[in-house]
């Protein structure tokens, strides 16, 4: 007894000691924040500034899925092959495997006829992914593409620029009340759980996709993100999607996001409308070049 | 500051606003944790005061009281005539266009209540202005270069009235509509048309709203017109000089309380009409008053302007949100206007061979 107390003792002095050196190293830094070693803003709340990025084969498949041959396939005479338009790309193609970040390792709870139309869509997958358009990417996909973003945060402002397709959304930190119409990119409202920044993204249109498996949602779908710091270079991020129409429950993503580390790491220009202009409107040029 | 028929308390507030801008200066300036002057905030530019100065103004920067009103009750009529509920039962305009001017050309816009090209002429310190470019005194863009005169006249040569039909047909070199990389960059939904998103950033007829976030490392300046978010670096380099981008690459610095952008880098069409590749352009941007941001900037470029050009006119602030501008994903125009030069030529040559 006599021990054990004495070293509940050490511990709480411990603890005490390790409190106070964090107090003392927040408050040189100038900010008033909590234990922890990641980045804060002067009103001591979480810092997400920074170019991050997701390291995963979301993008490819948000489902757990083996390796496969190409992203559009048809039928063999011993199984599927590639489709003739992706067929001389190769392996460059071909998908690569993942362990899915749908949470739980489960698959994505759709009603059957909205599980029929996921098939669909990856079978036409080249004619219908809205990303081989370069059309704006709605969330989440947008954060887990793979291409960097940069968060923009201020004590009175929280702003995403996407290097795909130069994408954007402002994330309000006062509720903005509904959507007054539906977007590509959707209305974030943002608000801090403890160190979570919970955004809740509603106003999307039908027509973006979770990923280039053809996996969809209606224009009813919201999205309760949840952006935790791990440390200093890494967030924890969660997405709640609810969809009534297309799912049968709520279902849930999860990933890592990391900072990327270049000392020079900057976004570019992707204006990739420009680079579907012969895919788009090629047809239609006074001399058309072949097809 | 709202700018709805305020034009009153803007000429009597003039005076009083500069007054306590000198007296109680820098206190009131609003600053980041790190000290900075905070230019956070969406900014609404839409102004009726033209980039070039009108020829009759000469030297004069300066509008009067009673010509700033009478261009404002002139816009307030214009704008309430353009935005009459269009007749639904109407029928389509004759072939070549119903011969009206304006922004949906002369096959006819069914209105212009999509126009906000804003209710005022900018003031500045209480003082209305002819123009916004403000060097050259003359308040004009300066001499082209010959090479700058060239390249301009090609591109004016692609654009005529409609007069529906294939006036290219027979013509030397390529027509304006034979491929989709001839087409405007607006029209392209590349970059937003009258160098809204620039650099330099100007006033355009619709979509001018700028929404600016802070940080100590960054200045992220969103344009309302194509969803640009420029990125400004503060206190980097610029990337080597074989890296070239749409919008260039802008690199900032504080010089006191005034934020400069400096940008260079750009491609061959930047969103600033005629400019070239070597364009480089400075921007600064201040404080003018609690509400008020003033804008200045000065255009570089050697291989088009036989000597550099400024101009400078004020960002107020808006309690409105930047919707998104999804241009691309709707953009049916593009591909139709191809679609509709190949049937014109088809026809043009129907017409040919018929006569023969």
């Amino acid at each position: 007894m006599h021990n054990g107390s004495r070293a509940a003792l050490a511990v709480a002095a411990l603890l005490l000691l390790s409190f106070l050196t964090s107090c003392a190293t927040a408050g040189t830094s100038g900010s008033a924040g909590s234990a922890g070693d990641i980045p804060r803003l002067a009103n001591g709340k979480p810092d997400l500034n920074g170019i991050w990025q997701a390291l995963n084969e979301a993008n490819y498949d948000v489902e757990m899925h083996v390796a496969r041959a190409a992203l559009q396939m048809r039928e063999g005479p011993w199984g599927p092959l590639p489709d003739v338009p992706v067929m001389r790309l190769g392996a460059v193609v071909s998908v690569p495997p993942g362990m899915g970040v749908v949470k739980g390792g489960g698959k994505i709870p759709y009603k059957p006829e909205a599980l029929e139309q996921k098939r669909e869509n990856q079978a036409n997958w080249l004619e219908r992914d809205p990303e081989v358009k370069c059309y704006l990417p709605g969330i989440p996909r947008a954060n887990y593409m793979p291409q960097p973003f940069q968060i923009f945060h201020s004590e009175d402002a929280l702003f995403f620029a996407y290097q795909y397709a130069g994408a954007v959304r402002e994330v309000y930190l006062q509720d903005p009340g509904p959507a007054p119409v539906d977007s590509w990119m959707g209305q974030s409202y943002g608000y801090w759980d403890g160190d979570t920044m919970v955004i809740e993204v509603t106003g999307q249109l039908d027509s973006t996709w979770f990923d280039r498996s053809g996996n969809h949602h209606s224009d009813q779908l919201k999205v309760t993100e949840r952006w935790t710091p791990m440390g200093p270079n890494h967030l924890w991020y969660e997405a709640t999607i609810e969809d009534p129409v297309t799912f049968t429950e709520p279902w849930t993503i999860a990933m890592p996001l990391y900072r990327r580390m270049e000392p020079d790491a900057q976004l570019m220009e992707f204006r990739c409308v420009e680079f579907v202009e012969e895919l788009l409107y090629g047809e239609w040029r006074r001399n058309p070049l072949p097809r | 500051m709202k700018r709805n028929g305020n034009c009153m308390a803007v000429s009597l507030l003039g005076a009083a606003v500069t007054w306590s801008t000198l007296a109680a200066g820098a206190a009131e300036m609003p600053r980041t944790a790190d000290g900075k002057p905070d230019f956070s905030g969406t900014y609404d530019v839409a102004t009726l005061t033209p980039l070039q100065r009108p020829a009759a103004y000469g030297d004069n920067l300066f509008l009067s009281k009673e010509e700033a009103e009478a261009l404002e009750a002139a816009e307030r009529e214009r704008m309430a005539a353009g935005q009459q509920t269009s007749n639904p039962d109407r029928t389509a305009p004759p072939e070549g266009g119903d011969g009206s001017e304006g922004a949906a050309g002369n096959v006819g816009g069914y209105n212009s209540f999509w126009i906000d090209r804003g209710e005022g002429a900018i003031a500045v310190d209480g003082k209305y202005r002819t123009s916004i470019i403000v060097d050259p005194p003359n308040g004009q863009r300066p001499e082209m270069t010959a090479a700058g005169r060239a390249k301009f006249m090609r591109f004016r040569s692609l654009f005529r009235e409609n007069t529906g039909d294939a006036w290219w047909v027979g013509m030397p070199g390529p027509g304006p509509y034979d491929d989709p990389e001839l087409r405007p960059l607006s029209e392209r939904c590349l970059l937003g048309f009258s160098s809204t998103g620039g650099p330099p950033m100007l006033p355009a007829l619709y979509n001018n709203l700028k929404r600016i976030v802070q940080t100590p490392t960054h200045v992220m300046i969103l344009i309302e017109m194509v969803h640009d978010a420029r990125v400004v670096r503060l206190n980097s380099e610029h990337k080597p000089d074989d890296v070239r981008q749409w919008m260039g690459d802008s690199i900032g610095w504080w010089d006191g309380d005034t934020l400069v952008i400096d940008t260079t880098n750009f491609n061959d069409q930047p969103a600033l009409t005629g400019a070239s590749r070597n364009l480089h352009v400075v921007e600064r941007f201040e404080r003018l008053d609690g509400d008020t941001l003033l804008y200045k900037f000065t255009v570089d470029d050697p291989t088009v302007w036989t000597r550099p050009w400024s101009g400078e006119y004020p960002w107020p602030a808006t309690d409105a949100r930047v919707f998104e501008y999804a241009c691309h994903e709707g953009n049916y125009a593009l591909g139709n206007i191809l679609r509709g030069a190949r049937l014109l030529e088809a026809e043009a040559l129907q017409a040919d061979t018929g006569e023969e």
